[in-house]
């Protein structure tokens, strides 16, 4: 097993890693596998939209086919719209896997849905950027369920024009007082309340919040009270990116949390001009995986597709086509703008390891605190709540 | 039709039909059986069947840790939405935009449907007006809330038309979510209404006249009282389609929640059955009840 | 009905102003698919046919549309079938429970399609996946057609509650046996009751999404589906502006054969009762 390479200890990420940290709960026995076959003729994935295309949204963008030729496997990809409907989705156990994002990958992981992975039967594996590999939200105790493919942060993305001086930080958009009240656009999910609650750790240090995805009772409805007075100053809660990029390109919002895909494509539109940081708090962010369902009926054709999508030139691809920094080191060199890896920081470990990666919420604590924290269910209903 | 003679039983296939047949001509209860077997298997077994599980499944819980069904009966589902503030507030929220909708629907169906039925003398033209107000329902559910959004969006149509006035349209949010439904399910109401005034004989409406009532009395006293189970069976549509309406509050209310988003949301959540079921629950108690309300009125015939 | 020219012309301008606001906003999409700007802009500003062209040779259109055309036709094949049987024996037998079974058939189509979604999908993965059955077409089908029995129930009904049962009877008197008499008789009598109620229930399958979120499986992507997954997508609009511009074209005319051949609205004028 290759141990993580944690970045600086001030990282919020790097409690309870492999490393260091404490024992998680055993999820249910899985067991990976310890060879792969001739490919079964068939893969069903769910995928992020842009994560699998096969030409039919744009005829250049295709790294489907070409892997249906090299390895005879026919690939049906449902895309899932958001982390919840992924897991969802994986539950009915028609898939063989599934690219999941951190909010997720616990619940697939204790959910039993997905099996670990044996990382020396994906070559390019070898590869993936180190402080990527067996994180919290990809591997329970050391042993890996998955293999990382792309990475991003949730930027504080603003019209340069409508905000001036420039934010350094989330008090744009959390404090009551901000000038920028009714301008305001936020994520449309019960994982935005982290969002808050690395707001919190750093501006309220009493609290005591180590780490965002890890609130027990206090922490927890200090982040909600912070999200419901926040809500009177919400001009739109973006769940898709479209929706973002309408509310930004229409100046109905001017400054918010966003992936650096929108602020690209709301540039692209040249409607407005707008700029992405992340502030001094840091940003929460994404991590995604490829996972392998345990009850796959196409293991080997799964096996095959996490090596393929990980190359280096497919995974350039990916990345451009999706806007986030890709997970294989060797990727920077296949990119067709030479510029990308560093705009995106791909290979800044220390810019990785400020970003709080989306973790799914679970009543035993992150942190090791104990049995103490609300679960994701709980967030949920908070989400509810806090939307009104 | 041709008179048939009993024909000679010569084919063997046409003697084994005839033997059946005459079995069946003296056994109606057989036939009934026969016709009645594959679709109730269907609907009781299937679709009966489903809802019961549902309804079984709103009684037990999930573990948080694993998202598996726990199979114990709890009354927790139940406490949460009832003791949820926000449940009381997004179920009165989606209750009465289902009420704003139903009337704006009857307001503006009874007006076009009683010119189509009453009014128009042409056959031809009556059609065409029932046609036209029809085909949009097929037209897409999707398609028409695609439209919707490019109308109330920030600087789209309606804020375009407005301009001149020096106004701007309400944006995406509660409002347009009214408006969206209002134009989804106005054929639904259409369509009953106008069925219901096309049997109101024009003999009636002619004695109201001669007995010295103006048109406006004789739509009062007349026409509007037969009218009611035309309404409700309108209102049935506008009603359930409402409650149970999740997506297109998505593309066009902005930030507002209905309560099949807390379903759907729940179903999403770390599969998370057990509190959807709950809450599904209320559209179905809602609706039922309605229903059987309803029913001695004779609106469900004009569903 | 005689009304004051008055009258008249508020009816009328009344009238006037609910079409046109029932077709403004279809108008809206079908002009905004012929819209060159790549994002939402209105008014446009420029025109292109590109997005059509893209729409046709899209093979995720045509794959979905495809799929909804299966699962449609296999819906519609099952609600004819049940539907019309159900009609029969509720409109010419009188047993016990016969008041429970009309209720029963109508709840499909009046509880909201996520509550019937999320109780197939229940039973569907507890009941059919031990058998080896998983989400795919085939269960769309079966929850398509659980709502459009109704739609085939509702005309047939109507119909034989109109047609009565005297011919039926001649038929026998003069020998007929129970199947003749359906083919020479019932069948032809309900035949256009029935394509209307087939054509209404092909319609709303086609339209169906909530249901199909919730019975579908892997590589099973139905048109609606296909829209809904490209509306939040960057890039996709004005694809999906040209495909919706087709489908409501597309519509137009089962929907217009549906409306002349049903009891409803729009029953085929008889001959010479044009004034």
């Amino acid at each position: 097993m290759l141990a993580a390479a944690c970045g600086s200890s001030t990282s919020p990420t790097d409690s309870g890693s492999a490393t260091g940290g404490t024992e998680r709960p055993a999820p249910p026995a899985g067991t990976a596998a310890t060879s792969v076959g001739a490919g079964e003729g068939e893969l069903n994935i769910i995928a992020w939209a842009g994560y699998a295309e096969d030409g039919s949204t744009d005829k250049t963008v295709d790294w489907v086919h070409p892997f249906e030729q090299q390895t005879g496997c026919k690939v049906n990809v449902k895309i899932g719209n958001t982390s919840d409907e992924m897991v969802t989705l994986m539950h009915s156990g028609a898939y063989d896997g599934v690219s999941a994002s951190g909010d997720a990958t616990l619940r697939l992981i204790y959910g039993g849905d997905v099996a670990p992975v044996n990382t020396d039967l994906v070559p390019n594996y070898k590869t993936v950027s180190d402080f990527l590999k067996l994180q919290p939200w990809n591997s329970v105790n050391g042993v890996a369920y998955g293999i990382p493919h792309g990475w991003g942060a949730n930027v504080l993305a603003y019209n340069t024009k409508a905000v001036t001086p420039a934010p350094t930080s989330w008090s744009a958009v959390f404090d009551p007082n901000s000038p920028y009240k009714g301008k305001i656009t936020a994520y449309d999910s019960p994982i935005y309340i982290a969002d808050a609650a690395l707001y919190l750790m750093k501006t309220k240090p009493d609290l005591g919040i180590t780490n965002p995805y890890a609130l027990d009772d206090t922490q927890f409805q200090a982040a909600v009270d912070l999200l419901k007075a926040q809500r009177p100053m919400i001009s739109k809660y973006w769940a898709a990116y479209t929706d973002e990029v309408n509310s930004f390109s229409s100046q109905e919002s001017v400054i918010g949390t966003a992936w650096q895909i929108n602020a690209n494509l709301i540039n692209s539109e040249g409607k407005v001009k707008v700029d992405s940081i992340v502030p001094s708090e840091g940003a929460t962010g994404w991590s995604d995986t490829w996972m392998i369902a345990s009850k796959a009926a196409h293991p080997n054709c799964m096996y095959k597709w996490m090596d393929y999508i990980i190359s280096p030139s497919v995974n350039a691809q990916v990345a451009e086509w999706f806007g986030e920094a890709p997970a294989q080191t060797l990727a920077c060199d296949q990119t067709s703008d030479k510029t990308f890896c560093d705009g995106y920081h791909a290979l800044d470990a220390s810019y990785a390891n400020s970003i709080s990666y989306w973790t799914t919420p679970t009543s035993n604590c992150l942190d090791g605190r104990g049995d103490i924290c609300k679960d994701y269910a709980a967030w949920t209903q908070a989400w509810t709540e806090i939307k009104g | 039709m041709s008179v048939s003679t009993a024909t000679p039983p010569a084919a063997s296939p046409q003697g084994s039909s005839r033997a059946v047949s005459g079995f069946l001509y003296r056994h109606p209860r057989v036939r009934l059986a026969a016709l009645l077997s594959a679709p109730l298997f269907w609907l009781v077994v299937l679709y009966l069947g489903s809802l019961a599980i549902m309804v079984v499944a709103a009684f037990w819980s999930t573990d948080s840790f694993t998202g598996a069904l726990v199979r114990e009966p709890t009354l927790k589902n139940f406490q949460t939405l009832f003791r949820g503030q926000v449940y009381w507030v997004v179920a009165l929220r989606t209750v009465g935009i289902a009420l704003a909708v139903t009337l704006i629907d009857m307001v503006l169906a009874v007006p076009l449907a009683f010119v189509a039925a009453k009014v128009v003398r042409s056959r031809r033209l009556r059609y065409a007006l029932v046609i036209a107000v029809t085909m949009p329902l097929w037209a897409g559910y999707l398609v028409k809330g695609y439209a919707m959004q490019t109308m109330f969006i920030n600087n789209g149509v309606i804020d375009w038309m407005l301009a001149p006035l020096g106004l701007k349209g309400p944006g995406l949010g509660l409002a347009a979510v009214v408006f969206s439904l209002a134009y989804l399910w106005l054929p639904y109401m259409v369509l009953p209404v106008y069925a219901g005034l096309e049997r109101i004989p024009d003999s009636l409406l002619e004695a109201s006249a001669d007995l010295g009532a103006a048109a406006s009395r004789t739509f009062r006293s007349v026409v509007l009282p037969l009218l009611v189970p035309s309404l409700i069976a309108g209102s049935i549509f506008t009603f359930s389609l409402t409650l149970g309406d999740y997506i297109m509050v998505k593309i066009v209310g902005g930030t507002t929640q209905m309560w099949a988003n807390i379903i759907y949301d729940n179903v999403g959540v770390a599969n998370n059955l057990p509190l959807a079921a709950a809450a599904a629950l209320f559209p179905i108690t809602v609706i039922v009840l309605y229903l059987l309300a309803v029913r001695r009125t004779g609106a469900l015939e004009n569903l | 009905m005689t009304l004051s020219r008055r009258a008249r012309w508020i009816l009328g301008l009344l009238s006037a102003g609910v079409l046109v606001f029932i077709y403004f906003p279809l108008v809206v999409v079908l002009v905004n698919s012929f819209n060159a700007s790549k994002v939402f802009s209105w008014p446009p500003t420029s025109w292109t046919l590109e997005w059509w062209q893209k729409a046709a040779t899209n093979d995720g259109v045509r794959a979905a549309l495809l799929t909804s055309l299966k699962a449609a036709t296999g819906a519609t094949l099952i609600a004819i079938l049940l539907g019309s049987m159900v009609a029969f024996a509720v409109a010419r037998y009188r047993f016990f429970g016969r008041e429970p079974i009309s209720f029963v058939v109508i709840l499909p189509i009046a509880l909201p399609g996520i509550v019937t979604g999320i109780a197939l999908n229940s039973s569907f993965s507890t009941v059919l996946g031990p058998l080896g059955i998983s989400l795919g077409l085939f269960t769309v089908i079966l929850g398509h057609a659980t709502f459009c029995i109704v739609v085939v129930f509702n005309n047939v009904l109507a119909r034989l509650r109109r047609t009565g049962t005297s011919l039926e009877e001649a038929a026998m008197d003069l020998g007929a046996g129970p199947f003749q008499t359906f083919r020479d008789v019932t069948f032809p009598a309900v035949r256009s009751a029935l394509v209307a109620g087939a054509l209404l229930a092909f319609a709303l399958s086609f339209d169906e999404i909530v249901v199909t979120t919730f019975t579908s499986g892997p590589g099973v992507e139905t048109l609606p589906q296909w829209i809904f997954n490209n509306l939040f997508r960057p890039n996709q609009g004005p694809i999906i502006n040209a495909v919706a511009a087709a489908v409501l074209v597309a519509f137009i005319l089962p929907v217009y054969l549906a409306m002349r051949m049903s009891d409803g609205p729009g029953r085929v004028p008889q001959a010479g009762a044009e004034p």
